[in-house]
C-alpha cells in the first residue's frame, strides 16, 4: 500500500494482510515493553481538522508503539485557526520530511487531495461524509475476531447513514469480505443510491432478526444543520437497538462515541453482546498494522532512503511474521 | 420576437463594418442558408459581398487574404452565458481575457452575466461596464441588468433605467429568484421594459447543502445531493407564470431529464419559454465526480447518464433552443481545495464546439449542422440575428479545422482562468480563425496572414 485513502483501492487480499499484521502485533501488546523499533526515526504527522478522541489516540499511540516521532496538529490552536489553506499547511508540514500524514478532515477528498501535495505516505482517517477506511478495517479485524470470518453473515448497518463516513466505508469492506450488508435507518437519514455500494436497504426493523451483526451509527447531531427526524426520542423509539430488540445470538457494534440511550440503550452498551471495546483495542493494533504496511511492508513500492541500514523486512521478522 | 439587431452592434473595441477579406476556399456550412460547399466568401465593409465558387473570389482593392483551404466556414457563435467577472472579479477574468477567450472558441458575440462584485444592479455600473467593452471587448459584448436589487431576490433593481442604459436583458443569475411573488412582479414588469429574463432554475430549499446531483455516486461520495426537483420544480413554476403573465423567459442550463420535461410541458402549453444546455452537461455525467475532483463542481450539477441522453433528445427535437457555456472562471485558490468547500463553475468558451464535437458530432449521435446552428441561436434571446453566412449579411465566421487534434489545456487558455473539466482530454477540432463584422477578431498563432491581390 502506498496511501491508505479508501476502501476501494483494497481488495480482500490486502484487507486480509492488514487483519493478519494486526493479529501478530496483539503479542507485542502483551509484553512488558509494548514496543518494537520498525519505524525508529521516521517521523509521522497527524493532522487532525475535526475532534477525534479514538483516531487521533490510536494513531499516535500506534505509531509510537513503532518507534516512531509523531507530530499531532490539531485545527483549533494552529496556524489553520488563522486561516492558513489546507494545501499550504500540508506544504509547512511536508517541509520536515514526514514519511506519513495521518489526516482527518471535515470534507470529502481531502485526503486525496493532500496526497498529490506531498511526498509522505497518506492515511486518511476520516474525510466528511465519505470515508473512515481505518475504522473499517478495525471493524472487519474484531469481526473476525469474534465470529471467524464474514463470508456469507448478515450485517445490519443501522441508523444516520446519510452523515457516517464509517457506514460508507464498513459497507465496502463488508462486501468485500463476503458479507451480506443491509442498510436501516429512517427514510429521511438513507441517501438515494446508497444500495449501489452493494448493501440492501431497510426502512424499519422486520427483518432485523435475521442480523448476525448489528453496527449502530452515532446520530451525527453535529453534522445537521436541519432536522431530519422529529427528535431523538421518536428516533429512539423507532430505531434503538435495547433489549427488546435484539436477539440472543446477535452481536453490536458501534463506531463510537455513543448517544447512550439514543441508538443504543444502555444496557446493550455494556451488556455481553456488545463488542465496543473490542473495537476500540482493535483499533490500536489495526492502526499499527496499518502503519507498518504503509512505511515498511514488503508491498513498499519505494526504497526506506532515511533510514540508514534498516530495512523495513528485517525488522518485521523481528516482530514475527502473521501466522 | 423580432430579430432587429445585428451581433456587431453589441459594445466592442472593433467596428460594425469595418472590414476587407477573401476567405479563400473554405468549407463554408450554414444549414440555415442551405450552404454546404468549397467557396471564396468575400467580404466588404463588414459584410459578406459574394459568395464565389473556390478559386473565383476577388479582392479588388487589396485586403486581406486568408488562406482557409483544409478549414470548415461555419456561422460564428454566439454564447448567452458568460461570467466575466468584471467588476469586482478580475483576478479571474476580465473583459479582454474573457472576450478573447470566446473569440479563440469561434464566438462572435456573448452575454456576460451580472454577479459581478458589484453586481449589476445599477445602471452606472452597466454604462461603465458598456464604456470598457469599447475599448476591450475583442467581440461584441451584452451585458445583462439583475433582476432584483443587490440580486437578493426581494426588489426589483431599476430595470428600466438599466434597460435605458443598454442592458440586453435580465438576470440574476448565479442565484434562483425564489420568491414566487418577485418572479411574477419582474415579469409583469417586462411588459413596460422589455428584454427576456435569464433564469437559473434551483429550489434553495431543496438544493440544500448539496454539492454534486443526488444519486448513486453522491450516496457512495458522501457528499450532499442536490434533487432535479429542485431545478424542475422551479421551471414548472416559471412556465406557469410565463403564461399567465404573457411574458417570456429564458431557463439557462437544463441539467436533468426532470428538467427538460418540465420546459417541453411549459412550451407544449403556450408558455414562452426558451431553454439552453451547456456543453459540460452533454458530455459529462456524475461518473466524472468520482474523482472528487472540484473541477467537476458546478451548477447545475452534473448527473446521469439517462439526464444526460435526455437533454441531448431535447436537444434534436427542439425543446431546447440554444447551447451556452456557463463560462465561470475561479482562481486555482478556490478549485484546488477538497470538492465540498471549492466554488461552483468551470470555464468554457475554448472547448464548447471542440467537445460538443468530438463527443457528440463525430461518434454520429448529433448532426453538425444542428451544433452549429445551436450554437449561434442564443443571439436571438437578445433580439439579435444569429451569424450567417450569405451575401448582404455581417460578416461573422469561424473558421474551424475539423481535422485539428489537441489535448485541452496543454497549450494554456486564453482565458485568465483554467478550471476546465476538459482539461487533459484529447479533443478533435479547433477553431482557428474568428471573424467578427469582416474584422479577424482572433487567429491561432500557425495562421499567418498575407495580403490578398
Amino acid at each position: 500500500m502506498r496511501h491508505l485513502l479508501s476502501i476501494d483501492d483494497l481488495g480482500r487480499d490486502d484487507i486480509e494482510l492488514v487483519c493478519d499484521r494486526a493479529r501478530s502485533f496483539a503479542e507485542v501488546g502483551r509484553r512488558d515493553i509494548k514496543k518494537v523499533p520498525t519505524l525508529r526515526g521516521r517521523t509521522i504527522v497527524s493532522l487532525f481538522y475535526e475532534s477525534s478522541t479514538r483516531t487521533s489516540s490510536s494513531f499516535e499511540l500506534a505509531a509510537k508503539r513503532l518507534s516512531a516521532d509523531v507530530v499531532s496538529v490539531k485545527a483549533a490552536g494552529s496556524s489553520v485557526d488563522k486561516g492558513e489553506s489546507l494545501r499550504d499547511t500540508v506544504a509547512t508540514l511536508s517541509a520536515y520530511e514526514p514519511e506519513a500524514m495521518v489526516i482527518r478532515s471535515p470534507e470529502a477528498g481531502a485526503a486525496a487531495l493532500v496526497a498529490g501535495w506531498t511526498e509522505a505516505a497518506v492515511i486518511n482517517a476520516g474525510d466528511g461524509k465519505h470515508e473512515h477506511p481505518s475504522q473499517a478495517l478495525l471493524d472487519v479485524y474484531t469481526l473476525i475476531d469474534n465470529v471467524g470470518t464474514l463470508d456469507g453473515k448478515r450485517i445490519w448497518i443501522v441508523g444516520d447513514v446519510a452523515h457516517s463516513r464509517v457506514a460508507r466505508s464498513c459497507i465496502r469492506a463488508f462486501v468485500t469480505m463476503g458479507a451480506e450488508v443491509t442498510v436501516a435507518g429512517p427514510p429521511t437519514l438513507i441517501p438515494r443510491g446508497i444500495d449501489e455500494l452493494g448493501s440492501s436497504v431497510s426502512y424499519d426493523f422486520g427483518d432485523l432478526g435475521g442480523a448476525d451483526v448489528i453496527y449502530a451509527l452515532r446520530m451525527q447531531k453535529e453534522r445537521m444543520k436541519e432536522a431530519f427526524v422529529p427528535s431523538l426520542r421518536e428516533y429512539a423509539i423507532n430505531y434503538q437497538i435495547n433489549g427488546r430488540r435484539l436477539g440472543p445470538r446477535q452481536l453490536v457494534m458501534h463506531p463510537g462515541p455513543v448517544n447512550r440511550g439514543v441508538e443504543l440503550s444502555p444496557d446493550v452498551i455494556d451488556g455481553p453482546a456488545s463488542l465496543i471495546t473490542a473495537q476500540v483495542a482493535s483499533g490500536l493494533l489495526v492502526r499499527m498494522a496499518i502503519l507498518y504496511e504503509i512505511l515498511a511492508g514488503s508491498e513498499r513500492p519505494r526504497p526506506l532512503t532515511r533510514v540508514g541500514g534498516e530495512g523495513g523486512s528485517s525488522e518485521g521478522a523481528q516482530i514475527g511474521e502473521p501466522a | 420576437m423580432t430579430e432587429s439587431g445585428t451581433i456587431a452592434s453589441l459594445d466592442w473595441r472593433g467596428e460594425r463594418g469595418s472590414g476587407d477579406l477573401l476567405i479563400r476556399g473554405p468549407h463554408a456550412f450554414d444549414p440555415s442558408e442551405g450552404l454546404d460547399r468549397e467557396c471564396d466568401i468575400v467580404i466588404r465593409g463588414g459584410i459578406v459581398a459574394e459568395i464565389a465558387d473556390a478559386g473565383h473570389g476577388e479582392l479588388p482593392g487589396g485586403g486581406e487574404e486568408i488562406d482557409a483551404a483544409g478549414l470548415h466556414a461555419f456561422p460564428a457563435f454566439f454564447d448567452p452565458h458568460v461570467h466575466l467577472r468584471t467588476p469586482g472579479q478580475e483576478y479571474r477574468e476580465d473583459i479582454e481575457s474573457g472576450t478573447r477567450a470566446a473569440a479563440a472558441g469561434g464566438y462572435c458575440g456573448i452575454v456576460a452575466m451580472a454577479n459581478t462584485d458589484p453586481v449589476v444592479d445599477d445602471p452606472a455600473i452597466l454604462t461603465a461596464l458598456r464604456e470598457r467593452a469599447e475599448g476591450e471587448a475583442v467581440v461584441p459584448t451584452g451585458f445583462v441588468g439583475t433582476v432584483t436589487r443587490g440580486m437578493e431576490g426581494r426588489e426589483l433593481a431599476e430595470m428600466a433605467a438599466l434597460r435605458e442604459a443598454g442592458a440586453v436583458a435580465f438576470s440574476d443569475d448565479g442565484l434562483p429568484i425564489s420568491d414566487a411573488g418577485v418572479m411574477r412582479r419582474a415579469l409583469q414588469y417586462q411588459h413596460l421594459v422589455g428584454g427576456t429574463i435569464l433564469l437559473h432554475e434551483e429550489d434553495p430549499s431543496l438544493t440544500g447543502d448539496g454539492v454534486m446531483g443526488e444519486g448513486a455516486v453522491s450516496a457512495a461520495l458522501g457528499l450532499a445531493g442536490v434533487p432535479d426537483v429542485s431545478e424542475s420544480t422551479m421551471i414548472a413554476r416559471d412556465g406557469a407564470l410565463c403564461l399567465y403573465e404573457d411574458a417570456r423567459a429564458h431557463v439557462q442550463h437544463l441539467s436533468a431529464l426532470a428538467s427538460v420535461e418540465a420546459v417541453a410541458t411549459a412550451k407544449a402549453a403556450g408558455a414562452r419559454l426558451t431553454a439552453e444546455l451547456t456543453p459540460h452537461h452533454l458530455v459529462l455525467t456524475d461518473d466524472a465526480v468520482r474523482s472528487l475532483d472540484a473541477r467537476f463542481k458546478m451548477n447545475p450539477p452534473l448527473r446521469t447518464e439517462a439526464d444526460r441522453q435526455s437533454l441531448i433528445e431535447a436537444l434534436r427535437s427542439g425543446v431546447v433552443d440554444c447551447i451556452g457555456t456557463d463560462h465561470a472562471p475561479h482562481a486555482p485558490h478556490e478549485k484546488e481545495v477538497p470538492f465540498e468547500v471549492a466554488n461552483l463553475g468551470v470555464i468554457g468558451l475554448e472547448t464548447a464546439f471542440a467537445a460538443l464535437y468530438t463527443h457528440l458530432v463525430l461518434p454520429g449521435v448529433v448532426d453538425l449542422g444542428l451544433i452549429v446552428e445551436r450554437m449561434g441561436s442564443g443571439a436571438k434571446l437578445f433580439d439579435l440575428a444569429p451569424a450567417r453566412i450569405a451575401v448582404d449579411a455581417e460578416a461573422d465566421v469561424a473558421l474551424v479545422d475539423l481535422d485539428a487534434e489537441w489535448e485541452a489545456g496543454a497549450d494554456g487558455w486564453e482565458s485568465r482562468s483554467a478550471n476546465s473539466c476538459f482539461t487533459g482530454m484529447r479533443l478533435r477540432s479547433r477553431p482557428v480563425i474568428t471573424i467578427v463584422a469582416g474584422s479577424v477578431a482572433y487567429r491561432r498563432r500557425e495562421f499567418t496572414m498575407k495580403v490578398a491581390g
